[in-house]
């Protein structure tokens, strides 16, 4: 039981030695506000041998050489849109967590306005439709009126349109 | 042979589910009762008989039959009992055989609580159910079946995957897929209205109890998701955007909709059409997040398309339930009476803008989540839609409606004034705005986070207003407080009570802005600052477990030289499957907590390790809870009970009357 510990320890060390977690110690910038930005921008790019991480969240070796290309950019005193740009043209539009505005994705970026003016737009149709719609049912023939101020409805009359079932 | 019989009680429910499909469906076509009380008895039945299947297979895995498929794929006998248990639903075919289950489980719900139910409308409502079980128990029986044998037999099986051996696991499914099933009971019964073409405020009645239901199950077991999540992942992620989560939020989404527009329904019998058309939505939205997760289209639309067996089949079934629902919908609706008339600026008025509001995120979700893959499979091109988008994108439509929540509360139905809907929200304004000065002060940056929690403390005072002014409006009697309590409706004090909830937890993510977070080579016995505390490793250790080894730090957390707690951060490799997963060490203080993941050790004796003080973090999941509390409260609504209807006119009268 001891030997086999100690093997499964070995293993252990092994395979926690290939996969690390993350971002590590030894690959941060020195300078606190140069690592802050290499985060936010690590933040917003995928690994692209993961299912949906971004390379700041993921153990995965690529997203380890992203994170240094970055850092390496970072240092040459490139502005954080120039990095991110200079990671897309080599990587492709995949690695871009927020996805550019370009033809293939105008509906994707249009789709909460489109939502909000066509339901809004829907809302109000339907309120109007309603209001006239309803409007017109209401009005009672004279005699019809006569009647139901009999009945004592004067107030349900103005309150309640008759519904239809 | 245990094995078999759960085999043969799956294929049973199947036959029993399309007996139930078809015969009450004709009884109600043929006005006859005999046909349309086959129903009852066939739901209970069918129920039984799937639990009977899903012990047979839960039993396999206890004892370790390795010549299961399934037990092989996903059990090891070294693994600890509970996860015996729990790994039953952590795979496909025994995660569809607990989606039958609780589908099952509803039906035998609706046969045994519809007492005061039309023949025609229960029989109607179980007939569809009935068709949705059938559907996906063909579905297992023919892709999935999980009491697939394997001869011979091996000695060993390959154990569960490790993220998913955790106590959370052992939850979460289950509260999410009583979600997901929970709204099949109201598209049920939307169906059957939309068949009769018979739609009332008593139909709204008799399905917001429901709703309700999945909506309480779906929002915990979203929490319990992404906590677990949090505390697994080990880098205290909590919500990422991430399509399976995506698949959960959708329906939660239509569901919270749909419970405000059949709470218009039930009191001034408008928005009918609408209603119906979320009770349909929300139940396509949960088939669609099924689709997503269990046809492997999200790993690549390549995979699914070269094993497209299940896919297909899932696809197939989306398509009849959506699209005859739809198809139904679009030929019925337009002759179903339209409701009562309401000014813009009245309560209904306010359901409808959020309504719209929840709506537009839902919709939204839905094409983020949707758009890659149909790019892809359209275009070949590929994107990634991921957090940046969707936090950038629904932010501007989440806070106005965070904005808008309490002002709605305060509106009366039919006509309401806002200025005077304002004026009783006086107090929530002024704490909202000192708020903001205090996080301002206390804070400064992110403006996001001061901006944020200011409106979640706005959202807090304003959704509890309402009760309070009901409760000491012109109160001359202190000791009157608790009359007054007891006469307010449930369901407004749920409703107040669920929306103070959503502010706790938008205060929660607000504070996420203030975490702090390092990440360092700690050496051990030395300390660290994270935020105001000092973490301290005291020992590094190897340590066997049933399945796996570890090797974990202790490490102490101190404040001013006091120590406030210890905890165990931990790698652990399992052998079976070599996989890693990090054990986070959590501590959690006030309603905020430290978090520690550990990595590498170096030679040198120092440890990698990410450390975080993460405050008010905890109100994420406290919120979540709190909704549930509001939407428990107003369950017990005895106008909602299942049962009371009828009751609830006079009630009402009554209470217009005081």
């Amino acid at each position: 039981m001891r030997r086999f510990y100690q093997l499964a320890l070995g293993a252990f060390l092994l395979i926690s030695a290939s996969a690390s977690f993350a971002v590590t110690p030894d690959e941060m910038l020195s300078d606190p506000k140069l690592e802050m930005r290499a985060r936010t921008i690590a933040a917003q790019l995928r690994c692209l041998v993961c299912q949906n991480q971004s390379i700041d969240d993921s153990d995965a070796s690529l997203a380890r050489d992203l994170r240094l290309l970055v850092r390496e950019k970072l240092n040459e005193g490139l502005s954080d849109a120039q990095v991110l740009d200079y990671i897309h043209a080599r990587y492709g539009d995949f690695v871009l967590l927020r996805p550019p505005v370009k033809l293939g994705t105008f509906l994707l970026w249009a789709s909460p306005a489109l939502a909000l003016i066509g339901g809004g737009g829907a809302v109000w149709w339907s309120l109007r439709r309603r209001r006239t719609g309803l409007a017109a049912t209401v009005t009672l023939t004279e005699e019809e009126r006569r009647q139901l101020s009999a009945l004592g409805a004067n107030s349900w009359i103005q309150d309640r349109p008759p519904s239809t079932d | 042979m245990i094995v078999e019989l759960g085999h043969f009680a799956l294929a049973l429910a199947l036959a029993l589910a399309f007996a139930q499909s078809v015969i009450p469906f004709i009884g109600a076509r043929l006005n006859d009762v005999a046909l349309m009380r086959v129903a009852r008895p066939s739901a209970i039945t069918q129920f039984l008989l799937v639990a009977l299947s899903y012990s047979a297979l839960t039993y396999a895995h206890i004892v370790s039959d390795f010549s299961v498929v399934n037990v092989i794929e996903n059990s090891h006998s070294m693994k600890p009992f509970i996860y015996k248990i729990s790994g039953v639903w952590g795979n496909h075919e025994g995660s569809m055989l607990l989606w039958v289950l609780v589908l099952a489980f509803c039906g035998a719900l609706v046969a045994l609580f519809s007492a005061t139910m039309s023949d025609k409308l229960r029989a109607d409502a179980l007939s569809v159910q009935g068709l949705i079980s059938a559907a996906f128990l063909l579905f297992i029986l023919l892709t999935s079946n999980p009491f697939a044998r394997l001869s011979p037999a091996p000695w060993e099986g390959r154990d569960l995957n490790p993220i998913l051996q955790d106590p959370g696991l052992a939850i979460h499914p289950p509260l999410l897929y009583f979600g997901y099933v929970g709204f099949s009971i109201v598209f049920s019964f939307a169906a059957a209205a939309l068949i009769s073409g018979r739609i009332d405020a008593a139909w709204a009645r008799v399905v917001r109890p429901w709703t309700l239901l999945a909506w309480i199950a779906l929002t915990l077991g979203i929490a319990m998701g992404s906590y677990w999540a949090y505390y697994t992942l080990g880098w205290g992620g909590f919500w990422f955007w991430d399509p399976v989560e995506n698949a959960s939020l959708m329906p939660w989404l239509a569901g919270t909709a749909l419970l405000h527009s059949a709470a218009v329904m039930e009191k001034r019998e408008a928005l009918k059409i609408w209603t119906l058309f979320l009770s349909i939505l929300a139940f396509s939205l949960s088939l669609l997040g099924t689709f997503l997760v269990r046809s492997g289209v999200l790993t690549s639309v390549h995979s699914f398309a070269s094993d497209p067996e299940r896919g297909v089949f899932i696809l197939a079934i989306l398509i009849f339930f959506i699209g005859g629902a739809l198809a139904l919908f679009a030929i019925r609706a337009g002759a179903l009476p339209v409701g009562g008339l309401f000014a813009p600026i009245s309560r209904e008025g306010a359901l409808v803008i959020n309504n719209l509001l929840l709506s537009v995120i839902c919709a939204t979700v839905v094409v983020g989540t949707l758009y890659p893959l149909a790019l892809e499979a359209m275009t070949g091109e590929k994107i990634s839609v991921g957090a940046p988008f969707f936090n950038g994108v629904l932010m501007p439509i989440a806070l106005p409606l965070a904005l808008l929540m309490p002002i709605g509360q305060m509106l009366p139905w039919k006509r309401g004034d806002l200025s005077a809907a304002l004026m009783r929200l006086q107090a929530a304004f002024l704490i909202g705005v000192m708020a903001l000065a205090v996080f301002f002060a206390s804070y400064g940056a992110p403006y996001l986070s001061v901006i944020t929690a200011s409106i979640a403390i706005y959202l807090i005072v304003g959704g509890l207003s309402d009760l309070f002014q009901r409760i000491t409006f012109r109160l001359n009697d202190q000791r009157a407080i608790l009359k007054r309590l007891s006469n307010v409706p449930l369901s407004a004090i749920g409703a107040s009570i669920a929306h103070a909830g959503v502010g706790v937890t938008l205060l929660g993510l607000a504070a996420t802005g203030w975490g702090v977070e390092s990440v360092i080579a700690m050496a051990p016995l030395k300390a660290y600052d994270v935020g105001p505390y000092q973490l301290m490793i005291e020992e590094i250790t190897p340590r066997q477990g049933p399945n796996y080894s570890e090797i974990y730090a202790q490490m102490s957390i101190h404040k001013q030289g006091v120590m406030l707690g210890r905890i165990e951060p931990a790698k652990r490799f399992y052998q079976t499957r070599k996989m890693a997963r990090s054990e986070a060490g959590i501590l959690t203080i006030g309603l905020g907590q430290i978090y520690a993941a550990i990595g590498e050790s170096h030679p040198d004796g120092t440890l990698d390790a990410r450390l975080y003080y993460k405050p008010l973090v905890t109100l994420i999941w406290i919120g979540a809870l709190i909704m549930a509390l509001g939407g428990a409260c107003s369950l017990a609504d005895r106008r909602l009970r299942i049962g009371v209807a009828r009751r609830s006119i006079a009630l009402r009268g009554r209470e217009a009357a005081t």
